[in-house]
């Protein structure tokens, strides 16, 4: 292994552990604070079934956002949308054999870079254009674009503009997975700012605002049943407090 | 009439060119420590506030699931910016959800996020200073809890919890706002929001059942007290005194008499409206619900019925069986709580009570959703029940009925300004620019469809109306209680004599 080679190695090893375990921390958070009070948006499900499609209306499809603002919903599902198949098709450098469904995708998946980045630039271009937005905006906001869009382009380049040594890169990888630290990164510039970028999303994700993937499972206006008449609903720090009643 | 401007009525829906500060007022008027000592709070801002504030918002965000995602989730995606009543009726910025909501985040950010420890400018986290203080005070004020925003973000981002977590903390640190403080002792000792004792209320009642007896000839009755009666209804006080609540409360007195159902009002809980609610204590809202509990049994009742308002009906439907139940002590066969026009619906489905909607015939009615009740809670067993119900009874009631524009009415009605412990004299400014989007629908209905009459469900909604309505050049009486419609069309028999 290259020296280039280590240094990957130990970063992405790292920028793992941090993801995972981050990530692990919140979603374990989430779970434990109890929601006192039911306060699910009306008009709610009134069935546990109706509040999964609920939830995954809003996952897959941004029904709220939709309602809200065309433009940030037109934006904001292309990217998302072409980011989840261009992560399905990188699922290629990380199984071998490459499964049947992953190879089936593959061409969307190159085409959806297209898509994703259009997205981010048209929030982007939102962000700074439309004055109420760049009011709420910090600098992380558009630090966060411009990384993403940074992983999209460079990442679009080496399948579209100058091809890397895939082959090379994939070994590599499985290496890392397997704990078999012979194979080394293949030292393109592209390449390597492609990884350097994602290792930093992977390391910043449980510290940032991505934290709204796993928080939209757990957003008690969008996923309680509305059945408060029907089913009294106590949160263990509440119930002590009936012990006080009068009667 | 005041020293501000009535906004004017856009021909177009128009995003306002942001106006930074423009309502930094100062807030409402701050609560003496007779009205924070006894809900238990410190009596004035205390020493090291500062500290104490930034724990109090730890120790929530622990308790309150809402809190901590909400905090953690916001993308700025700008997509709430515009949704808000009393943005677009001010401009200012700290009035869009997300700008309300990172008063708070920003303190969060700084106190318990990494980025935000590390890296405050980069991720706008601030210290909790005087500045914050003040901020929180005024715009916190400046929100009705109305839940809009949270039906156009998409995560469901509500900022209604985060400006009762931020009432909460200030509370805890010794600032609360006077009127809502105030209020609520009265509720917690005499029993109602207008510290009403005992006495009073009975005669009130008596001098209704006058009016009752003028009105139809009829010996109605406004029971208070009485042991062993089928329903207790328990409904805003300010439907004992105010314009036009009192005809609404006339109303339900109507529909019970027709429906030959005995009921009974409580002196004890005399009070369905829980401000508690509105400075986010749990605590305190539970003592409130826990008032109409022991009503419910000293008196022997086996039903629980609320009138209109919005708030209650949303602390009663989704909240009072966590804060005061379980009701296994009521009769099973009917949901607890009802609501008045959940009861009258029933009564009408089943051809218990019957209407002549030509008594109503000199009126062309719409309605207006309560943010509570449309965004908060339901009527009958079908989501939605809570925008279908109350239509139906005003279309059976009376033979004119039109809606505002869709974009105005159910889950996304507009506030009417007051919500939210807001209907103060000291915000009228606020409550009158936060009207703006609702007074154009109801214009622009007049000025189609001819309407004459707003009909609502809420006390706070109908009080408010009644005060803002003239600011835009309509009529203070067009603002009516739905019981009021009901009332008149109830067909009630023959007079006595
Ligand atoms: S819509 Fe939701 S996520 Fe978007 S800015 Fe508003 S609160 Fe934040
Ligand atoms: S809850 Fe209502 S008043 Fe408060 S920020 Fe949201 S839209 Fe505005």
């Amino acid at each position: 292994m290259s020296f280039l080679s280590i240094l990957y190695a130990i970063l992405f090893y790292a920028a793992t552990i941090l993801l995972v375990a981050g990530l692990g921390r919140k979603i374990a958070q989430y779970a434990r604070t109890p929601a006192p009070l039911k306060i699910p948006t009306m008009p709610a499900p009134t069935t546990q079934t109706g509040v999964v499609l609920r939830v995954a209306t809003e996952v897959v499809f941004f029904r709220q956002l939709f309602k809200s603002n065309k433009w940030i919903w037109l934006f904001g599902w292309m990217f998302h949308m072409g980011l989840f198949l261009v992560l399905a098709r990188h699922l290629r450098y990380f199984t071998e054999p490459v499964w049947a469904w992953v190879v089936l995708i593959q061409p969307f998946g190159k085409y959806a870079a297209f898509a994703m980045v259009a997205g981010l630039a048209g929030l982007w271009g939102r962000r700074i254009l439309v004055e109420r937005i760049r009011y709420i905006s910090a600098p992380s906001d558009h630090l966060m674009l411009a990384l993403l869009l940074g992983i999209g382009l460079s990442g679009m380049s080496m399948t579209f503009v100058s091809h890397v040594d895939i082959v090379g890169l994939k070994a590599f990888l499985l290496g890392l997975m397997r704990f078999d630290w012979s194979h080394s990164l293949p030292s393109d510039a592209l390449l390597l700012i492609h990884l350097l970028l994602v290792a930093i999303l992977m390391i910043i994700f449980p510290i940032s605002k991505l934290l709204h993937a796993p928080g939209v499972f757990f957003s008690p206006t969008l996923n309680q049943v509305d059945n408060a008449r029907e089913k009294r609903h106590l949160a263990p720090w509440a119930a002590g407090l009936d012990a006080d009643r009068a009667e | 009439m005041a020293d501000f401007e009535t906004p004017s009525f856009r021909e177009y829906p128009t995003i306002p060119v942001l106006q930074e500060g423009i309502m930094n007022n100062g807030g409402p008027f701050v609560a003496k420590p007779a009205h924070n000592e006894p809900l238990g709070y410190p009596g004035e801002l205390v020493d090291g506030w500062e500290d104490k504030a930034v724990a109090k918002l730890g120790d929530l965000a622990s308790r309150y699931r809402s809190l901590q995602v909400f905090l953690d989730s916001c993308v700025k995606c700008g997509a709430c910016t515009d949704k808000c009543h009393y943005f677009q009726g001010t401009h200012d910025p700290k009035n869009m959800p997300v700008g309300r909501q990172d008063l708070l985040r920003k303190v969060y950010r700084r106190y318990y996020t990494f980025a935000g420890k590390y890296f405050p400018k980069l991720v706008g986290a601030v210290d909790m200073t005087k500045e914050v203080l003040d901020d929180w005070y005024t715009y916190y004020h400046q929100c009705s809890q109305c839940r809009r925003c949270s039906v156009f973000c998409p995560y469901g981002i509500d900022t209604a919890e985060i400006s009762m977590a931020a009432r909460e903390i200030m509370d805890h640190v010794g600032l609360g706002s006077k009127y809502n403080n105030e209020i609520i002792v009265k509720a917690q000792t005499v029993g109602n929001n207008l510290g009403l004792p005992e006495p009073a209320l009975v005669d009130t009642l008596e001098g209704l059942e006058e009016d009752l007896l003028d009105d139809t000839g009829l010996e109605i009755k406004v029971p208070v007290d009485v042991h062993g009666a089928d329903v207790l209804l328990v409904t805003p006080s300010a439907d004992f005194f105010a314009e036009p609540h009192i005809d609404g409360l006339m109303g339900y007195a109507k529909v019970f008499h027709a429906a030959g159902i005995s009921w009974t009002l409580s002196s004890y809980a005399s009070e369905a409206a829980n401000f508690s609610m509105f400075i986010g204590s749990y605590e305190n809202m539970k003592k409130q619900a826990e008032r109409i509990r022991k009503a419910a049994l000293d008196l022997g009742v086996k039903r629980l019925v609320v009138g209109e308002c919005g708030h209650a009906w949303r602390v009663a439907y989704s909240f009072w069986n966590t804060l005061a139940g379980p009701f296994d002590f009521l009769d099973p066969n009917y949901p607890v709580p009802q609501h008045i026009v959940e009861f009258t619906h029933q009564l009408h489905t089943a051809g218990a009570i019957k209407f002549d909607k030509e008594a109503n015939d000199d009126k062309v009615l719409t309605f207006h959703d309560s943010c509570n009740v449309s965004r908060a809670s339901r009527m009958g067993d079908k989501p939605g029940g809570q925008y279908r119900l109350p239509r139906d009874l005003l279309r059976a009631s009376a033979n004119k009925f039109v809606d505002m524009p869709r974009d105005t009415i159910f889950e996304s009605t507009f506030c009417c300004g007051g919500g939210g412990g807001l209907l103060t004299d000291d915000l009228m400014e606020v409550r009158v620019k936060g009207a703006l989007p609702r007074m154009e629908a109801l214009n622009h209905v007049i000025q189609e469809n001819g309407v004459t009459h707003m009909a609502a469900i809420c006390a706070i909604c109908k009080t408010q109306f009644a005060k803002v309505l003239p600011y835009y050049g309509m009529g203070m009486d067009q603002i009516i209680s739905l019981h009021q419609v009901v009332g008149d069309a109830l067909v009630l028999g023959a007079p006595n004599e």
